[in-house]
């Protein structure tokens, strides 16, 4: 039987997420109590490097690693900051996990304040989370009044501050020196990297950026140990993954896995199959980043390294699936468009290429395009990923490249036989009337909004194809299946 | 409250937890029906507000001792506004879809009397939960 084994959602939907009661029932802070008393910074690192968690930001570097670089540089003031932007369409995991229990995503700041010579915390969240926000407040306050923030913690001689810093809801501000930036008050545009925030971050000073879900294994990894922590999962991917189930499944959701879980398990399992008995055709990882997942891949176990050589990627967890009334090239087109709409323009080849993506996508969904431009979509992806400042950029052909991988059928469709199988692309669709069928009710003239269809009562009517605008009013009226999709 | 030091935390969470379990356990002075309504931006955007005041008043005026109380996500949006009911000696029980209706049907037969009521989400796969 697949099994979900809740980690980082160990209190969500089980605790009042207002009420720091209910967390320290559950040992809330008792892993801080315990690293503050017992365990050297360097010790604590060294349990969380053995455990091998990974970023859950998208990176998926070793947050030991990371604590331990950060640790390392010398600097009278150092940052400790949570990445709560969460940008990818359709993700919902970090807002989950901070409107569920706030407290282990402090609670972790605090432990990551003592191991890297921090004292003060920074959340960097989207204005858009009202609701979250709300409770991260009420949490700092009572975590305040608990002691567990502030001057001289749990009487140890720590001390640890955290604040709450808004973003405006861009994409780009997620990328960590954007978040930055973003929060000195600057655009939020990247910078070059290195210097990595861990050596020079907010206000120059070094910075440890984690995500979200990444803090809030943190707790139970020092309360449980790090050999149980590696014991679940993959080789190289330890613990757990929250997903955000989302798309054409029957149980959209929050779920959380243990890597290695198979992709088949996740949609069939656990989230109940398709919807309306549909096929399955597409399982989008890593938003606008990441490629997609197609059946070949429903029995590869999901972790960092298998989803990367899948073309896909494991990203922050949104997952989206698509069923067969999905078309890939409009899917590619919808990432793709997101990413014009969300690169900072601080860079050409992110800035201008994406954009002729677009277009060349746009002339295919149109019933205009060659098999050129599919070399061509290839080719500027390429340099794309190349050549531009930050990961927006270099991973923003993505969509673009792994559905032409994957469904090079489907394009091909659209370029030499202008058919869209699914029915989405309406350039290529066009709505015809049957005249055997036809007894000339004049029904769906009288309807037509365009004025598109002409015919002498009870005689076989005829569109206009030139000013068809595919609205399907015709179709849906017509009593006598006269009108068809062709 | 300031907690200064490991050992009181230690003492604070043992009494909190021994409350939290004596709640729900079956024949204890202390036992009480717990209901959990999911107050996580999914919940509340499908209505789970309105459901949460609707247990809490219809609750009291049934003359009905309850713990009322709001949770974040429990995962199932799709079934969005959950609620979880805890009768004392029992495992919990997850309703989704929950309407004034099924709550005022939860209350006069699942609480009241123990019948069986429609709406129950199963749980086909194993879930595991640390803390
Ligand atoms: C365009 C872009 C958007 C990103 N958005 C997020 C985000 O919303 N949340 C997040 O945690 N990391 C995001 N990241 C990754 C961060 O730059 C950074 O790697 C991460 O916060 C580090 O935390 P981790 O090691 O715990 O994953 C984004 C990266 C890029 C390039
Ligand atoms: S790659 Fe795109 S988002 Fe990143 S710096 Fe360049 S223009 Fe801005
Ligand atoms: S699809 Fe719409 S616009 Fe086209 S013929 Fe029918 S009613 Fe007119």
């Amino acid at each position: 039987m697949t099994s979900q084994i809740r980690i980082a959602l160990r209190n969500c939907g089980i605790i009042d997420p207002e009420q720091i009661e209910d967390y320290i029932a559950r040992d809330g802070y008792i892993a801080l109590a315990k690293v503050l008393t017992e365990l050297s910074p360097e010790t604590t690192i060294d349990i969380i490097k053995k455990s091998g968690l990974r970023g859950r930001g998208g990176g998926g570097f070793s947050t030991g690693l990371k604590w331990e670089i950060t640790r390392k540089v010398q600097a009278a003031q150092k940052y400790v900051v949570c990445n709560a932007d969460e940008g990818d369409p359709g993700a919902f995991m970090d807002r989950s996990i901070l409107e569920g229990d706030p407290h282990s995503v402090l609670e972790a700041m605090a432990i990551n304040g003592y191991c890297t010579g921090g004292s003060k915390g920074l959340v960097y969240i989207r204005a858009e989370y009202p609701l979250a926000v709300e409770r991260l407040k009420i949490a700092i306050k009572q975590a305040k009044e608990y002691g567990f923030l502030g001057e001289n913690i749990l009487g140890a001689g720590f001390n640890f501050d955290i604040e709450i810093r808004f973003g405006a809801g861009a994409f780009v501000c997620g990328e960590e020196t954007a978040l930055i930036h973003s929060m000195e008050g600057l655009r939020g545009e990247p910078t070059v990297k290195p210097p990595f925030p861990s050596e020079e971050g907010y206000l120059r000073k070094p910075t440890n950026v984690n995500n979200v879900e990444t803090y809030a294994n943190i707790p139970v990894i020092l309360n449980k140990g790090w050999e149980w922590f590696s014991s679940i999962g993959t080789e190289k991917s330890k613990g757990t993954k929250v997903f955000a189930l989302a798309g054409k499944i029957n149980k959209v959701g929050l779920i959380e896995i243990p890597m290695g879980t198979t992709l088949r398990e996740v949609i069939y399992e656990i989230g109940g199959g398709i919807q309306n008995g549909k096929e399955f055709k597409a399982a989008q990882t890593g938003g606008p980043s990441g490629g997609c997942l197609t059946k070949r891949h429903l029995d590869i176990p999901i972790d960092y390294d298998n989803l990367i050589a899948a073309g896909s990627m494991m990203g922050s967890g949104g997952l989206i699936v698509m069923d067969e009334d999905d078309c890939m090239v409009s899917i590619a087109k919808f990432y793709l468009k997101f990413t014009v709409e969300e690169s900072c323009g601080k860079c050409s080849p992110c800035r201008i290429g994406n954009k002729r993506l677009l277009e060349l996508l746009e002339k295919i969904v149109q019933g205009n395009g060659t098999m050129e431009d599919l070399d061509k979509l290839r080719n500027l992806s390429t340099v794309i990923k190349d050549t531009s400042l930050c990961g927006l950029g270099q991973s923003s052909p993505n969509p673009v490249l792994s559905t032409i991988e994957n469904f090079y059928d489907e394009y091909s469709e659209h370029i030499n036989k202008k058919k869209c199988r699914s029915g989405v692309c309406k350039a290529l669709m066009q709505y015809l009337i049957i005249p055997d069928n036809c007894i000339g009710c004049t029904l769906c003239a009288r309807n037509c909004p365009v004025n598109a269809i002409t015919g002498e009562r009870k005689q076989a009517h005829l569109i206009d194809q030139e000013k068809c605008i595919k609205c399907g009013a015709c179709m849906e009226k017509c009593k006598f299946n006269a009108i068809i999709i062709n | 409250m300031k907690i200064r030091s490991k050992e009181e935390l230690n003492k604070l969470r043992d009494v909190l937890k021994a409350k939290a379990a004596g709640l729900a356990q079956k024949d204890n002075s202390s036992s009480i029906i717990q209901v959990k309504v999911t107050m996580s931006t999914c919940g509340i955007a499908s209505g789970s507000r309105p459901i949460f005041d609707f247990f809490k008043e219809e609750l009291a005026k049934r003359n009905i001792p309850a713990k009322v109380s709001q949770s974040g996500c429990m995962g199932f949006c799709y079934a969005e506004p959950t609620v979880e009911i805890t009768i004392p000696g029992e495992n919990p029980v997850i309703f989704g879809f929950v309407t004034n209706k099924k709550a005022d049907e939860i209350i006069e037969r699942f609480i009241r009397k123990g019948e069986l009521v429609e709406g129950i989400i199963p749980q086909d796969y194993e879930t595991v939960i640390f803390n």
